[in-house]
């Protein structure tokens, strides 16, 4: 590990950019983080468009509101193994058995999340959410360092900003391995 | 000197270069392309010429339209690249989408990305690394992997090597070559400290179906044998304000292209915030090709 760390901090040093003054940097999230409204994210750059999240895999899950109608289901908040229909979300796979549902769904408003404020947020709002619990994922996610962007590069032309779910399951949300592309053929000639 | 014998053929003879002669020569090679000027020499209407029968010929050959631009730098633009080490996967998605996207030969196979799967355990070590590596699924336990293409160097070696002008650095960064003018000698090859040039040992091979009509004449127009040729950002995407082919193809969002020079940009704020290293950073070559550990 110690060559490495030579090699960051000599390549850091090396950079002409990352020895600029500090000062801008912070203007990227102001300091409302993150209980502003999000549709616009302004700190991310202007136009951005928002990528549509995955639609739902549950068939007629949504409105949730059609099942978890006050006057006809209580709210049981109790953690537990739940049943159909929502018995493939056993077991919840985020947070290492520290989050239950009602940590991000609305227990009165089911239709809804919710942020530790209480405020609620519909279910496009979502990375909202996330970056209450992982600030400088989502920082790094406006910023540019994490997530996606596809489209174009110059700002306000038609750059499309990937949302957590893109990558994501709220649920089980480690990225799963995959297959890669076959490896390239070695060269019968060396350079 | 008749015009059949090749310009790269001819210079070789005068300069002995013998090596360089013996993969050298392209078949279809014509008079025009024996005549040419430099790239950067040609007026614009002896350049509108040339495209329009490049153009035809290619159509002619691959049964699709082709369009090859000759679109310059635009103003206030400087790219660079970024690469999150920590959440690339080593899928290759990327490599093979420069391949497709570039027209690069299909036999021998030409891959400007190369990715290498390193060992945790030893860091970045590039004798150690291997871009053959076979796996059912990516990661692989103990393992990280970084792509590797063109640097696109503020201080490149290759340029520098090259004796004859046919590679440079344009004014928005990308360091191109001009095929029609490259003699094949593989100084730059020797040069460059990344593995990132690659040589046309025989006739590129690229099936009709294969070819993308979509070109850029310092880019992925397809290269004659005995030519040197590397990534270019792709510059007939990026100069169009579209984002490089490799970048659009990554999965994990690990890859970052943009414009250094925007204070608002993704890059800067990468550059300000995260810790940033480049490759062989003690050779001093500069590169606009970053990654980090996000
Ligand atoms: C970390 C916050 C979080 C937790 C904890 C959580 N959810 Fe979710 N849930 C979400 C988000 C965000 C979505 C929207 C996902 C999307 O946009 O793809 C969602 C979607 C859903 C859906 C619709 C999914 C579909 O694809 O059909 C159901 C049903 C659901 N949640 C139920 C639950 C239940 C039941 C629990 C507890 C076992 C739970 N959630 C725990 C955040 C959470
Ligand atoms: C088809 C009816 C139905 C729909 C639609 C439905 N649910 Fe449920 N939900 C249930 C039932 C039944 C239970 C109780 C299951 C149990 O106790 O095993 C439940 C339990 C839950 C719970 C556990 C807390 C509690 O109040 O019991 C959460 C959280 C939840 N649902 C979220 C959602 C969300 C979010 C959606 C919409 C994306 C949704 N549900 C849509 C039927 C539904
Ligand atoms: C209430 C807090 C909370 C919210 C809200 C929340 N998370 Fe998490 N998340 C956690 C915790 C706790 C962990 C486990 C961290 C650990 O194991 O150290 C975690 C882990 C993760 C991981 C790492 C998974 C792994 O196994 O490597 C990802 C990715 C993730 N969350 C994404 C999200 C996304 C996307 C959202 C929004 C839909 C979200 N989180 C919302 C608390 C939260
Ligand atoms: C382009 C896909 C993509 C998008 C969009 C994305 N992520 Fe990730 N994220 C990844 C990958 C890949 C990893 C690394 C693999 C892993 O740890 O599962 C990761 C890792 C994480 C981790 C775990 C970090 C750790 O230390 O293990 C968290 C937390 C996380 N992301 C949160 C978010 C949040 C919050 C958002 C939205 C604001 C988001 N991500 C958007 C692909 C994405």
């Amino acid at each position: 590990m110690k060559p490495l760390r030579t090699l960051l901090l000599a390549a850091l040093c090396a950079l002409p950019l990352a020895c600029r003054e500090h000062v801008e940097s912070k203007s990227y999230f102001g300091s409302a983080f993150p209980e502003r409204h999000p549709t616009s994210y302004p700190e991310m750059s202007a136009n951005a468009v928002l990528r549509q999240a995955p639609p739902f895999e549950g068939e007629d899950i949504f409105p949730c509101s059609e099942c978890h109608d006050p006057d006809f289901m209580e709210v049981d908040p109790t953690h537990r193994e739940l049943e159909d229909p929502h018995d493939t979300l056993d077991p919840l796979r985020h947070g290492a058995g520290r989050l239950w549902c009602l940590d991000c769904h609305d227990a009165e408003d089911r239709d809804m999340l919710h942020l530790a404020s209480g405020r609620t947020i519909p279910f496009e709002e979502a990375p909202l959410l996330c970056g209450q619990c992982h600030g400088e994922k989502y920082r790094d996610w406006l910023g540019g360092a994490h997530g996606k962007r596809t489209g174009h590069w110059q700002q306000g032309q038609g750059k499309e900003v990937w949302v957590c779910a893109n990558c994501h399951r709220a649920h089980a949300p480690q990225f799963k391995p995959i297959q890669p592309k076959p490896a390239p053929k070695r060269p019968e000639v060396t350079r | 000197m008749s015009p059949e014998v090749s310009r790269r053929e001819f210079l070789c003879t005068v300069a002995g270069c013998a090596a360089a002669a013996a993969v050298g020569g392209c078949s279809d090679i014509t008079h025009t392309d024996f005549f040419r000027k430099r790239f950067r020499e040609l007026e614009p209407d002896e350049l509108k010429d040339i495209i329009a029968d490049l153009e035809a010929r290619q159509t002619a050959k691959y049964g699709k339209q082709t369009t090859i631009s000759t679109k310059g730098p635009l103003p206030g633009v400087e790219y660079g690249y970024a690469l999150d080490v920590s959440r690339c996967v080593g899928c290759r998605r990327c490599e093979y989408a420069c391949f497709d996207e570039n027209n690069q030969g299909h036999d021998p196979e030409i891959h400007w990305i190369r990715v290498l799967e390193m060992e945790q355990k030893l860091g970045i070590n590039f004798e150690e690394s291997d871009p053959y590596y076979e796996a059912e699924e990516v990661p692989e336990p103990g393992h990280f992997y970084l792509p590797v293409a063109c640097q696109h160097c503020r201080n490149a070696p290759c340029v520098k090597s090259c004796p004859v002008g046919a590679t440079w650095e344009e004014e928005d960064g990308i360091v191109v070559v001009d095929y029609d003018w490259c003699i094949g000698c593989r100084c730059c090859v020797a040069a460059c400290p990344y593995g990132a040039r690659h040589f046309n040992w025989a006739e590129p091979k690229l099936p009709a179906e294969a070819q993308n009509p979509n070109q850029h004449y310092l880019g992925n127009r397809p290269r004659p044998k005995g030519v040197v040729e590397k990534c270019t950002f792709c510059i007939h995407r990026v100069r169009e304000g579209q984002y490089p082919a490799c970048m659009e193809a990554c999965p994990v969002g690990a890859r970052t292209f943009g414009n250094l020079l925007d204070p608002n940009g993704e890059l800067r704020y990468i550059l300000e915030n995260k810790k940033v290293f480049v490759l062989k950073s003690e050779l001093n070559t500069k590169p606009r090709f970053y990654y980090y550990y996000g």
